[in-house]
């Protein structure tokens, strides 16, 4: 489309709207936020932009770099077990008939027809002290203790004088399971895309010169998915590491992740300046994630020009 | 593997094998076929005849219905592909994009566990073998695409399988690459010694190519024989037709007695020839075999008929003569230009005869 010039009424015409809205909705916002991070507040409204770094020094003292700290890691452990559970999953589908394919995609992509708030709230139906998996241990643990009384073993309390519930509520494997449940469609989507692309040749290749299932799963398909690992791990890792509304409702008084903190300082708190300031600071970490990402690929892109 | 085989038993074995997708899709029908140790094999039929099918039953890619598969005296109905004593060329070579050439070569004899420095020695002798020297260190997409497929017959061929199986492996390339690789590949199997079993749509590539060919039809073989004999003696139409050119009347037979039938076969009729066909037949006769006069030849012995020059194509060392003969397409005549400057000598509108010997004479039955 080297001729726009010549049709320059219609260039603009498609050019022109989705750049007011960037600029409006997406830019001035963001530099608004940005202009508040080198401010101090002033008033119960006010904010002096006064181009201090106060608020970034105030950013990184150890208590809120602890809580940084902690959200890289449950992001880390999230993307982590995400790609355990999801690479399995992904080569299901790719491999699955393709008219079961539809399907499995199809529930894998389920969840975000349903709000994430009701999803988390059901979650907890799920965890909480009274919940589902708790029943159903309970439900195992009558059994069994029936079992050992109907063998004569009963009198020994084998299994503990009553049944104590599992406390998986309010605490940081609920976030990380939370986490993981809310960011697993995003690790197989990518994982799927690249495996669907894989040249089914290579792993017969593989085969035919000797080398088993597991070693051509480590030298041939891992390696040759790795644009595709790569992105599925920057795409759950970044919505993890910002994610507010899972540690909110599932995490106790110590799991709090950034989000939290920067969701306080607009509201409970009311100090827009510090808040801009721990915003921009997660940014600047998800754009390292982002050039990190674009390196891989960069010298890992090979299987993705065949 | 076991005890090897006794060295004139067959290397491959086999035996009424069926490979039938879903509920009736019959890939492969019942097929039966023994080849040779030391043999250039070649699985020769038109796309969808099962010859890949039966390929990828061979290297363990695909199971077979029905029947059994033995390689060097071991049945491989229990054999993973990872554990047989073949290797594969793919038609898309599938050369690994993300290991050098020397990894992709070396990978087999890595998996086997084989010493580095051996690794390396044998990785530079098959690279040789393939006149690729020098070349280990390139990435794949650094090969032009006749190089990577030596990288992959390197990679098949140095784990000294006692089967190279070869899928379609010259059809990616133009036509001059693929003549240059024909002789490369009978050299190369002539050097290794290995047993090779080559899959082709491409009839020349199969004759000039195969110690023997199996022609395959839907499934089934037609005909297993070396290049001179399919051409010469086809047992079917099918063969006839697939491989070289023919022209072909059909008709009826009838017993005349000792080795003999009579046919008649629009526009002849009555000729007494040898054969045991009887009701209704197709006669059938090789283009280079047709003689074209503007006489009536003498000799009792020739099949001749009366035509007129329908079209000439000049190819240089030979001429194509279409004879209208009033059957249902002209007879094709190859006629050599022997003499400079004169072409076959026969314009468009001649009137010409055209005879060939009876015993040049095919016969099939319908």
């Amino acid at each position: 489309m080297d001729n726009w010039r010549k049709s320059a009424g219609a260039f603009w015409a498609s050019f022109l709207p989705p750049t007011v809205w960037l600029v409006a909705f997406f830019l001035a916002p963001l530099s608004l936020i940005w202009m508040f991070s080198f401010g101090v507040k002033s008033g119960i409204t006010d904010i002096d932009i006064t181009w201090t770094f106060q608020q970034y020094a105030r950013a990184l003292e150890p208590l809120y770099l602890e809580i940084f700290a902690k959200s890289l890691w449950m992001a880390a452990v999230t993307t982590f077990i995400c790609l355990i559970i999801g690479f399995p999953v992904a080569i299901a589908i790719v491999f699955a008939p393709p008219k079961a394919r539809m399907w499995l995609l199809l529930l894998v992509i389920l969840p975000f027809w349903t709000n994430l708030l009701i999803r988390t709230y059901a979650l907890i139906a799920v965890l909480r002290t009274r919940g589902h998996v708790n029943f159903t241990l309970e439900w195992a643990w009558e059994n069994a203790n029936g079992l050992l009384t109907f063998i004569g073993l009963g009198s020994f309390n084998l299994l503990g004088d009553k049944f104590e519930p599992l406390a998986l509520l309010y605490n940081n494997t609920a976030v990380v399971v939370g986490l993981v449940y809310v960011a697993l469609p995003f690790m197989v989507l990518p994982l799927y895309a690249a495996l669907d692309r894989l040249d089914r040749t290579f792993i017969e290749a593989s085969l035919d010169l000797g080398a088993g299932h597991i070693r051509t799963f480590w030298s041939v398909v891992v390696p040759l998915a790795l644009p595709g690992i790569a992105s599925g791990i920057v795409i759950t890792f970044i919505p993890t590491l910002g994610s507010f509304l899972t540690p909110d409702l599932l995490g106790g008084t110590d799991s709090q992740m950034i989000a939290n903190v920067i969701e306080r300082q607009f509201k409970s708190a009311n100090d827009w300046p510090f808040g801009a300031a721990l915003s921009f600071l997660l940014m600047y970490v998800t754009f390292f994630g982002l050039a990190l990402r674009a390196l891989l690929t960069r010298r890992e892109g090979i299987g993705d020009r065949t | 593997m076991q005890s090897p085989a006794p060295s004139d038993a067959p290397i491959i074995e086999i035996k009424d094998v069926t490979k039938i997708y879903g509920s009736d899709v019959r890939a492969v029908d019942n097929v039966s076929l023994t080849v040779d140790r030391g043999e250039f094999f070649a699985l020769l039929g038109p796309s969808g005849c099962g010859k890949t099918t039966l390929l990828r039953m061979l290297a363990g890619f695909e199971t077979p219905t029905d029947g059994t598969v033995t390689i060097d005296g071991d049945n491989m109905a229990d054999v993973q592909a990872n554990k047989r004593p073949v290797n594969m060329v793919f038609q898309s070579y599938a050369v690994f994009p993300h290991m050098t050439v020397a990894q992709n070569v070396g990978y087999g004899l890595k998996i086997d566990g084989v010493a580095r420095k051996e690794i390396s020695a044998r990785v530079e002798e098959a690279l040789e073998l393939v006149k690729l020297g020098g070349l280990g260190a390139r990435m794949p997409d650094e090969l032009s695409g006749g190089q990577r497929q030596r990288v992959a017959l390197a990679r098949a061929l140095i784990k000294r399988p006692s089967v190279l199986l070869l899928d379609e492996p010259l059809s990616a390339l133009d036509a001059k690459l693929r003549e240059a690789m024909q002789l490369e590949l009978v050299r190369l199997q002539k050097t290794v010694g290995i047993t090779f079993v080559i899959v082709t749509h491409d009839q020349a590539e199969a004759l000039s190519m195969a110690d023997r060919i199996a022609v395959m039809e839907a499934g089934v073989v037609r005909q297993v024989a070396s290049p001179a004999e399919l051409y010469e003696h086809p047992t079917s139409r099918f063969v006839g037709d697939f491989i070289g050119q023919i022209n072909l009347f059909n008709g009826n037979a009838s017993p005349a007695g000792e080795g003999k039938v009579n046919v008649s076969a629009a526009p002849l009729s009555d000729q007494v020839l040898d054969g045991n066909v009887t009701g209704s037949v197709c006669l059938a006769v090789r283009p280079e075999k047709v003689s074209v006069s503007r006489d009536k030849p003498a000799d009792n012995n020739l099949l001749s008929i009366q035509g007129t020059v329908a079209d000439i194509a000049y190819y240089g060392g030979y001429s194509n003569l279409y004879v209208e003969v009033g059957a249902a397409t002209p007879i094709l005549a190859e006629i050599t230009n022997a003499e400079r400057g004169v072409g076959s000598g026969y314009a468009q509108g001649d009137t010409v005869w055209v005879s060939w010997r009876s015993e040049d004479t095919l016969l099939f039955a319908e």
